[in-house]
């Protein structure tokens, strides 16, 4: 047995704490099936790095359950209900804590037996790194192969392969070696994370803390010694900002706060910012917190967000960077784990929480279950408990969100029965970038009505309209868009406005269309982000695409309506208000 | 807010603080009190709840005792069941509250290793361990029928050093009874037992004057001392560091039995 050496006395308390403050944080899960040796080499893990105190050692010694031969069995440490005790299982997530110098750890440890797909699921949603245990005797089984499965499925961006049970397999390389290398072929067809193979025993510590001298042919880490080096993710501050909004706190009548978290990027006083869903914009006036304002909030801090101007948010809205807004929509797909003995139904109303909004959806379509052991896609028409498959959801509001992918923050949910108020799914939103079928048909149609077919030239529309056809692009400021399309009428434009919530990918296709025509056209979707942005500027040409930040534009809608006209008359576009008079049009 | 006065509660309370401020805590603290519980922890409550203008409510089962329960004629298992669990569950159908924060911390003892951050509890104010809602991310599942009840335990991920290093890095004021002076206690085997509330002696037990703190703050017959000179909050995380026993070692209701803990938690204990 091998032990970590004794800690050495503190003397220096303030040098330690300022350590401690600085020491990463690493989550991990661990999963495996039911005799791989799992609770034995968490039971290690904890027991060498003084992660569990001598009494629960003593109590575990002094258990009439203590079933291995060795001195302590190990898995006692872990396995923490009753029920699971008397059959020598685990049946649910157990979180554990412990650190070392470097590093502190949060394990959570899910069972290896039916309910695996759910529990692990739940453990990997939160977890940097996972780790996939093999038994070296049998190779890898289903349940190693599900668990990198759902590992990549949860986005765990790394994961350690321990081949276990090393020393009744005489530590042989070329078991190993076979192992390895028919695993690293499951985890490429996965699309896995990085992965590092290492050859243990759970039981006897070899490559579990240090390197062992039974395995000379492995070059790599301990065990350890990767859990305490493996880049750590967190920050998420190069990401866009998103800012769900918790609750409002007002204290009275002075004071209006939004609080929540940031989950991913910065928010610092005098940015731009718009509110979703209503897409009204305003500033940051400070950022309010206990130790007083700050210069800066970033992910994951919590915070308290005052704004210059009092709009309408309320808990469930997202305040965001107008120019890097989410995705906008009512229809999404996604991944789900299904996680409760009812069914999937298709058109029932189920609850989705995503975010900090609860709403009311239906899921429209199962487009494919997936086989969990062999990737398979499969038609289906129901999904069960355990069961993995792609759908499509359509809620009653729009869902402000990211692809899970970019953002776990913005691009999960889960899915409530609102008859039993259990949590039925959890969901894993796409990049929307391949369209449903009534998405596509509607896009195709639009297309179709390019007016390439028109026997009408540019120059005559321009001689009967008395200006060129533009497409202007506003973030947010719906009351504007209405005014500016007023202001145009009046002076004789063709002008027509999409201000009202519309699936923000066929906006450019719209803005084709009507500069085909030769209108003006004035969007204000509440989210409409900076992709679509570039592809309508793509689609009408930069010469005819006019788009303003909040930022760039006067707070008042008169004077930004003047703004823009003035944008566009000195681009060629309008002629000048002048020369329009003179002529008497 | 389940306020229990010990160092986790604290730093609940103040993580409260931080999230309402500038506003006030939205909510009352609860206090289920035994009246067992060591005279500075009610002298700490008080003064607490009135600095930071909080609203306290204190719950006794005044009905047990009249009867006159206590650890010693009930045992420690049937005079929890009463004075805590039971008391805590009244206090929670009396005020009518649908959800309260717990200050419990996986890291505490096995079954609460497995707990939920939102746990669940049905009509009777019991857990189901085998029937939990998962919790995936940060997305927790709030919605109850009418009485049922979710118990919140915000500090879920914290370890004992976790806590302490926030009370240091906060300067979050504790019960005096955590730091280290010479106390009056019976010395009884490893254990150390206040004799505050006029514990029953063993033939030839004579209170001592001993140096030492509380690791874990309960009802003074069922929580032990352990010997310590660590009068500040850096010598008691130094003494953490190099500590290779529990917190909860000197809890006795833990040790009653064989999975004691879930045993009281299945009945609707914190």
């Amino acid at each position: 047995m091998m032990l970590a050496d004794a800690p050495t006395p503190v003397r220096d308390i303030d040098a330690f704490l300022e350590q401690d403050q600085q020491k990463g944080l690493l989550r991990f899960t661990t999963a495996g099936s039911v005799d791989d040796g799992k609770s034995t080499l968490i039971g290690r893990l904890l027991f060498d790095s003084r992660g569990v105190y001598e009494d629960q050692v003593a109590a575990v010694r002094n258990s009439t359950l203590n079933r291995s031969t060795g001195p302590i069995d190990f898995s006692l440490l872990t396995d923490g209900l009753r029920a699971e005790r008397e059959q020598g299982i685990t049946i649910d997530v157990a979180y554990r804590y412990f650190a070392t110098p470097k590093r502190k750890f949060i394990i959570a440890d899910t069972p290896g037996h039916e309910q695996y797909t759910r529990n692990m699921a739940t453990g990997a949603s939160t977890a940097g790194l996972a780790i996939v245990l093999i038994d070296a005797r049998n190779g890898a089984l289903p349940q190693s192969r599900r668990h990198a499965f759902i590992a990549t499925l949860l986005g765990i961006p790394r994961l350690i392969v321990a081949v276990n049970k090393m020393d009744l397999v005489e530590f042989r390389q070329d078991v190993f070696e076979r192992i390895h290398e028919e695993f690293s072929g499951h985890l490429k067809r996965l699309g896995a994370g990085e992965a590092y193979f290492i050859p243990i025993s759970a039981l006897e510590g070899d490559n579990v803390i240090r390197r062992s001298p039974r395995t000379p042919w492995y070059e790599g880490q301990s065990l350890l010694d990767r859990l305490e080096s493996v880049p750590l993710e967190d920050g998420h501050t190069e990401q866009p900002l998103r800012f769900p909004v918790q609750y409002v706190i007002r204290p009275g009548a002075s004071f209006r706060g939004y609080a929540g978290q940031v989950v991913s990027g910065i928010i610092r006083p005098g940015d731009a910012i718009m509110a979703l869903p209503s897409g009204r914009t305003s500033r940051v006036k400070s950022i309010v917190a206990w130790e007083g304002e700050l210069p800066e909030a970033f992910a994951p801090m919590p915070a308290t967000i005052c704004l210059e101007d009092e709009l309408d948010v309320s808990r469930g809205d997202m305040l965001v960077h107008p120019a890097r807004a989410p995705h906008a929509s009512r229809r999404v797909e996604a991944s789900v784990v299904w996680m409760s003995d009812q069914p999937l139904l298709l058109d029932r109303p189920y609850l989705i929480k995503h975010t900090t909004q609860q709403l009311t959806a239906t899921i429209t379509t199962l487009r494919h279950r997936v086989d969990v052991d062999t990737l398979a896609t499969e038609a289906a028409d129901r999904l069960g408990l355990n069961e993995v498959g792609s759908v499509e959801i359509e809620t009653t509001r729009p869902l402000f969100f990211d692809s899970y992918t970019s953002n776990r923050a913005t691009g999960s949910f889960i899915l409530i029965d609102p008859a039993t108020n259990a949590t039925v799914a959890a969901g894993m939103i796409q990049e929307p970038h391949r369209e449903s079928g009534a998405g596509r048909a509607a896009r195709d149609a639009v297309l179709d009505l390019e007016f390439q077919a028109s026997r009408l030239t540019p120059a005559e529309r321009f001689a009967r309209a008395g200006h060129y056809p533009a497409t202007v692009w506003l973030t947010a400021r719906q009351d504007l868009a209405y005014l500016l399309e007023r202001r145009l009428f009046q002076r004789g434009c063709l002008v027509h406005v999409i201000a009202e919530e519309v699936e923000s990918r066929i906006l450019p296709e719209i803005a084709g269309l009507l500069n085909a025509a030769g209108l003006v056209a004035v969007f204000s979707g509440s989210a409409m982000d900076a992709a679509e942005r570039e592809r309508a500027r793509t689609r009408v040409g930069a010469a005819r695409f006019f788009a303003f930040d909040p930022q760039d534009l006067a707070t008042s809608d008169e004077q930004a309506a003047e703004q823009i006209c003035a944008a566009l008359e000195s681009s060629g576009v309008l002629p000048r208000l002048g020369f329009i008079d003179a002529e008497g049009i | 807010m389940l306020y229990s006065i010990g160092k986790d509660s604290s730093v609940m309370l103040r993580l409260a603080q931080k999230a309402f401020h500038p506003g006030r805590i939205p909510f009352p603290l609860l206090h289920v009190d035994t009246s067992f519980k060591f005279r500075e922890m009610i002298e700490f409550r008080d003064r607490t709840a009135c600095e930071i203008g909080a609203t306290l409510i204190v719950h006794r089962n005044e009905r047990a005792l009249e009867e006159g329960a206590n650890p010693f004629r009930l045992g420690t298992q049937k005079c929890c069941g009463l004075l805590k669990t039971r008391s805590l569950l009244d206090a929670l159908a009396e005020g009518g509250f649908d959800a309260a924060f717990g200050g419990a911390r996986r890291d505490e003892e096995k079954s609460r290793a497995k707990e939920r951050v939102y746990s669940f509890r049905d009509a009777a104010g019991q857990w189901d361990p085998k029937n939990q809602r998962p919790e995936l991310w940060n997305l927790f599942n709030s919605r109850i029928d009418k009485g049922e009840s979710i118990r919140v335990f915000p500090l879920s991920n914290w370890t004992e050093l976790d806590v302490w290093h926030y009370i240091h890095l906060e300067n979050i004021p504790v019960v005096p009874l955590y730091f280290a002076k010479l106390r009056e206690m019976i010395v009884r085997g490893d254990s150390l037992i206040s004799t505050e509330h006029d514990p029953l002696l063993l033939p030839g037990e004579e209170p001592q004057l001993v140096m030492c703190r509380m690791r874990s703050l309960g009802c003074t017959p069922c929580t032990g001392a352990v010997r310590s000179d660590a009068d500040t909050v850096p010598k008691i995380i130094a003494e953490l560091v190099g500590m290779r026993r529990s917190e909860r070692e000197n809890r006795i209701i833990d040790h009653d039995q064989e999975g004691s803990m879930e045993l009281k938690k299945r009945e609707g204990y914190f």
